[in-house]
């Protein structure tokens, strides 16, 4: 026996140890880990994402507002790229060396395995260029896409745009979009992307470690298809609106047209405006940036946006709501000498109308009959001014003014009503009377109404009593769903009575000689409208009018403004007339040259103010007095 | 003559053929899996690795029966031949060999390259066993040891300038061929904590690894009773680690290759490199991973089919079995690996001839090296040395090497009642 034969043992001992150890690693590998599995499988798996159509969107007589373009997108995967002409790939593609090396070593960062945009959204023609010539160029792809396209460039702000998701969204989605994908920024893009986005489809291809495509995960067992998004049907009349936006050509301004019956918005205006081709495509970054510095401010949805104090048309609110407060009736009349009086202070009035009821006051637009019926609903109440007030401020906020009236677009403005806090809070006490806020008599001081509000209280007006939620999409996808909101009937608390010395009034202003619009008059329909003039501290005054049309069952009701155009019925009424008679007839009986004059008048201020500049100037006013 | 030849194959060790077998068909079916391309499907082509492996299959099996049938006494006696002819093939190879993934380690011969590194392997078995086994040396004195160090050492030096550390590092398991003749087990041991100290350099600062020692060692001091017995070693110990310590830091910046160095980093994990050096670890731990209990199925595994692991048909040929056969066809493998060892040692042991002893325990300690190292490998246990699995990965001159090995032991054994 060989005398170190014990020593086997020893052998044997490290042998059974060794593969004890590699037992455990395998047991650690194979069963306690489970991370392993999952890279074999983000190694294999290439989800290839099938983008949907985007919802198309079509205006009320399902004409196209927005429609998909296809695009194709350049990819590039680092690594199976060989050497090749790179002089002629950019020309191809119509981009400098410059760009290609900047986008090809991001592609190269990102990874080199794996496919990366290298040039967005060719257009057709760039694409089938380069797809002829595809073949010398190993590493490159071409992947499609759909993009928006607007066939007439129209209706900009109510359309919105779309955009890449960023982080937030990203996050805030749990999971639904990823980088890449676009979404809905503002607009009904925005306010309706839960059903414009539709879904994506999902490939599960399987590659090798070359990235080759190997054919269907589980023969295409977990593959989705993309499911196009909803279409949308708007409210909008893609004819009024563009006659609207050719109109208000060169000016600032808004025009919100509503039909009175459903809340349908017919018109969506918003001036200046821009193409909204431009947010599409490869110049989109420049495009948006240019738009953002525009002096005019063209990304302002000024339809929801713009709070103006609403002048003289106002008095049709505050004649509507004396009348139901029983503080006046038709027949009340005040006798105008040129201005109301109060304390030893005059509001003054245009002329010295003399006496006048309410249709006139109406129709003459009188200061000094707001004057006092305003003093009547606020002092002569039989209750303190400031319960007055209160009671006056809630029947007002009954026509949605002072709060959003929820349109389906996304950042819309509540504008102004103050409430009695307010005075008391700046007179010192609650022992103020009208005489501190007599303005309010005539649309003027602390008031902000946006244009769709005006529209809103024309529509009110129309319907002698109710509103329906103003809104721009009137039915939703294939089955014509209508949001029920829209379906219910507001009453501001009017009674309809009431209505009829205001709404003759309101006829005389256009149809009968000495009315202040009366050079808007449309032969043939009766229109029911209101002058007004809202003054502007920073430069000449705005220009507007409101009207409904036909007095009777109407169809329209339409809200004006032109900025810095002066008196309304030199720019404001005429636009109004021209769009109610569009609508309700067809066509126009006035001539050609009347449009012309409009359209081309140019009433851009020399250097646009910003719209939030007083709000910017009061504070630096405010803080200078605090330091 | 006839007489003879059947004793012979009566004689021969069936189990320790069986387990050859299965190893051999286990390669050759996962060799197929792992160069399998389900587009082209599946025809048996030459031209293919698991064509070719087919053919080195049955050249081995030839190969495996002209050793049993050749005369006992021609490997003990032309042991010095052989060992002369790997030598010489060595050297020829630093000639004219072909550069293969940085190491010179190939003769190109026609269509075929030999690769003279696996035949060394063998015929310093060979030499070793006859060597140590001569009555007139003394196992245990110095002279032998730094004799049989030799004979050893002239192939790793040669291997070691091709430079392919991997199957240089294979002889180093010939240790334990010394150890069962007679070398002192101190040699195990320092060679274990050798092992231990070296990654802890690579780990640890050299000044906390320093400090350490130096705690340990007097804490041993003041706790051992027989303090005088134990001076010496400890100190000596503590003195010999802090000089290892130093050598290591040497060795591992002015030896070692980059390439080496990445693969250590990456597997100490102080790099992170899933692209680089890390690429074939991480994707063979994904392989064998995902393979999960039962595996993916043969033919079924994406890792293998769609060519994430690079080398896969042969030194990381251990990811087809881990990934479509799972943790249970794992096991059967190394259940076979682990069978077959403990039979070379049965069989080994039971010779009458120390020659055969010894040479049985060289074949065993070659083999155990391959199936640590890189089943270690493919798990990332060890770093990666490139060395093949015996028997199952791809590849002619690595399955004759070990045909050549192991069917010698079986000639040995079969006539383990003669006298040689």
């Amino acid at each position: 026996m060989n005398p170190y034969f014990a020593r086997k043992f020893v052998i044997q001992g490290i042998f059974i140890a060794t593969a004890l150890i590699l037992l455990v690693r395998l047991f650690y590998l194979q069963i306690v880990n489970d991370k392993y599995l999952l890279s074999a499988n983000n190694n294999v798996l290439r989800k290839i994402l099938i983008y949907p159509a985007r919802g198309v969107i079509l205006d009320r007589k399902d004409r196209i507002l927005v429609q998909n373009e296809p695009v194709y997108d350049v990819m590039v995967i680092p690594k199976e790229v060989k050497p090749f002409d790179t002089l002629a790939f950019c020309q191809l593609l119509e981009i400098s060396k410059e760009r290609f090396d900047k986008q090809f070593k991001k592609a190269v960062n990102q990874s080199i395995y794996r496919a990366s945009v290298l040039e967005k959204q060719l257009s057709a023609k760039v694409y089938a260029a380069f797809q002829e010539r595809l073949y010398q160029f190993p590493g490159f792809y071409v992947q499609n896409r759909t993009v928006r396209m607007y066939p007439d460039s129209l209706a900009a702000q109510f359309l919105g745009y779309i955009g890449e998701v960023n982080e937030e969204a990203i996050e805030k989605s749990k999971g639904f979009y990823a980088k890449g994908d676009y979404i809905g920024i503002s607009g009904v893009e925005k306010s309706y992307e839960d059903l414009l986005r539709g879904q994506r489809g999902v490939q599960n291809l399987m590659v090798d470690a070359f990235n080759r495509p190997k054919g269907h995960f589980a023969d295409g067992h977990y593959d989705t298809l993309a499911i196009s998004g909803e279409g949308l049907k708007s409210s909008l009349d893609k004819e009024l609106q563009k006659l609207g936006e050719k109109l208000m050509n060169h000016k600032i301004g808004s025009i919100v047209a509503i039909e009175p019956s459903t809340g349908e918005i017919l018109a969506f205006v918003s001036s200046p405006s821009y193409n909204p081709n431009q947010m599409v495509g490869r110049q989109r970054g420049n495009n948006y940036m240019k738009l953002l510095n525009n002096p005019y401010k063209p990304m302002f949805i000024r339809p929801i946006q713009a709070e103006y104090p609403p002048g003289s048309i106002f008095k049709i609110v505050n004649a509507l709501v004396a009348q139901q407060l029983g503080l006046i009736n038709p027949s009340t009349t005040f006798v105008c000498g040129g201005g109301y009086h109060y304390g030893n202070r005059v509001m003054g009035c245009t002329h010295v109308h003399g006496p006048m009821d309410l249709s006139q006051s109406i129709q003459h637009s009188c200061n000094t009959y707001y004057g006092y019926t305003f003093n009547r609903m606020v002092d002569h109440a039989g209750m303190r001014s400031v319960d007055g007030y209160k009671r006056w401020q809630a029947a007002v906020a009954k026509f949605g003014i002072g709060s959003k009236l929820n349109i389906d677009l996304p950042n819309e403005r509540k504008g102004l009503l103050p409430g009695a806090d307010y005075y008391t809070k700046r007179f010192g006490s609650d022992k103020w009377t009208s005489s501190f806020n007599i303005s309010l008599s005539i649309g003027q001081g602390e008031l902000g109404i946006t244009p769709l509000q005006m529209a809103n209280v024309m529509a009110i007006v129309a319907n002698r009593g109710y509103f329906y939620k103003p809104h721009l999409i009137k039915a939703i996808g294939a089955n014509k769903v209508v949001k029920k909101e829209f379906t219910e009937r507001i009453n501001v608390g009017i009674n309809s009575m009431y209505f009829n010395s205001v709404i003759e009034g309101m006829s005389r202003v256009v149809n009968q000689a000495g009315g202040t619009a009366v050079n808007s008059k449309i032969p043939g329909i009766e229109m029911c409208g209101k002058t007004g003039t809202v003054q502007n501290p920073h430069g000449a005054d705005h220009s507007v009018f409101v009207a409904f049309a036909p007095r009777n069952n109407p169809k329209i009701a339409i809200a004006v403004i032109v900025e810095n155009s002066g008196f309304g019925a030199t720019w404001s009424a005429p636009i109004a007339s021209l769009l109610v008679e569009k609508y309700l007839r067809d066509s126009i009986t006035r001539p050609q040259a009347y449009m012309d004059r409009i359209s081309n008048a140019n009433l851009l201020p020399a250097v646009a103010k910003p719209i939030s500049k007083p709000k910017i100037d009061t504070l630096k006013a405010k803080l200078k007095a605090k330091l | 003559m006839v007489n003879k030849q059947r004793t012979i194959f009566f004689n021969v060790d069936k189990i320790t053929l069986v387990l050859f077998a299965a190893l051999c068909i286990i390669g050759w079916l996962n060799i197929y899996a792992a160069v399998y391309d389900p587009e082209k499907g599946n025809i048996l082509s030459l031209g293919t690795n698991y064509g070719k492996q087919f053919i080195f299959l049955i050249t081995a099996g030839i190969l495996g029966i002209l050793i049993l049938v050749m005369d006992v006494k021609f490997f003990s006696t032309f042991s010095p031949l052989f060992y002369g002819v790997s030598i010489f093939l060595l050297v020829v190879v630093l000639v004219v060999g072909r550069n293969v993934g940085g190491n010179q380690a190939w003769i190109p011969l026609g269509n075929f390259r030999l690769q003279p590194s696996e035949f060394a392997k063998f015929a310093t078995c060979l030499v070793l066993a006859q060597f140590l086994s001569t009555a007139t040396i003394k196992n245990k004195a110095w002279q032998t040891t730094l004799q049989a160090a030799a004979i050893i050492g002239i192939p790793v030096g040669l291997i070691l300038a091709q430079p392919d550390v991997g199957s240089a590092l294979t002889f180093a398991s010939l240790i334990f061929v010394l150890y069962r003749e007679g070398l002192s087990g101190y040699f195990l041991i320092f060679g274990l904590l050798g092992i231990i100290l070296f990654i802890l350099t690579l780990l640890l600062s050299k000044i906390v690894l320093i400090v350490g020692l130096v705690v340990i060692a007097g804490f041993l001091l003041t706790q051992i009773r027989n303090k005088k017995q134990w001076m010496r070693p400890i100190v000596l110990g503590t003195i010999g680690s802090i000089l290892f310590i130093f050598s290591v830091d040497f060795t591992y910046t002015n030896i070692l290759k980059p390439h080496h160095r990445n693969r250590i980093d990456v597997l100490l994990g102080k790099v992170e490199d899933l692209r680089g050096e890390g690429y074939n670890v991480n994707q063979s731990k994904i392989a064998i991973g995902s393979g999960r209990f039962w595996g993916k199925g043969f033919l079924q595994g994406t890792q293998t089919k769609y060519d994430f692991v690079p080398e896969q048909s042969t030194d990381f040929i251990f990811c087809t079995v881990g990934e479509e056969w799972g943790f249970v066809g794992s096991l059967v493998v190394l259940g076979l690996y682990l069978f077959l060892l403990l039979r070379i040692i049965f069989i080994a042991e039971r010779q009458r001839s120390s020659f055969s002893r010894i040479y049985g325990y060289g074949v065993a300690s070659i083999i155990f090296c391959h199936f640590f190292l890189n089943l270690g490998m493919t798990m990332g246990l060890v770093p990666v040395i490139g060395i093949p699995l015996p028997f199952i990965s791809y590849g002619g001159s690595s399955l004759w090497g070990f045909t050549l090995l192991l069917f010698i032991l079986l000639r040995l054994d079969a006539n383990r009642m003669g006298i040689i």
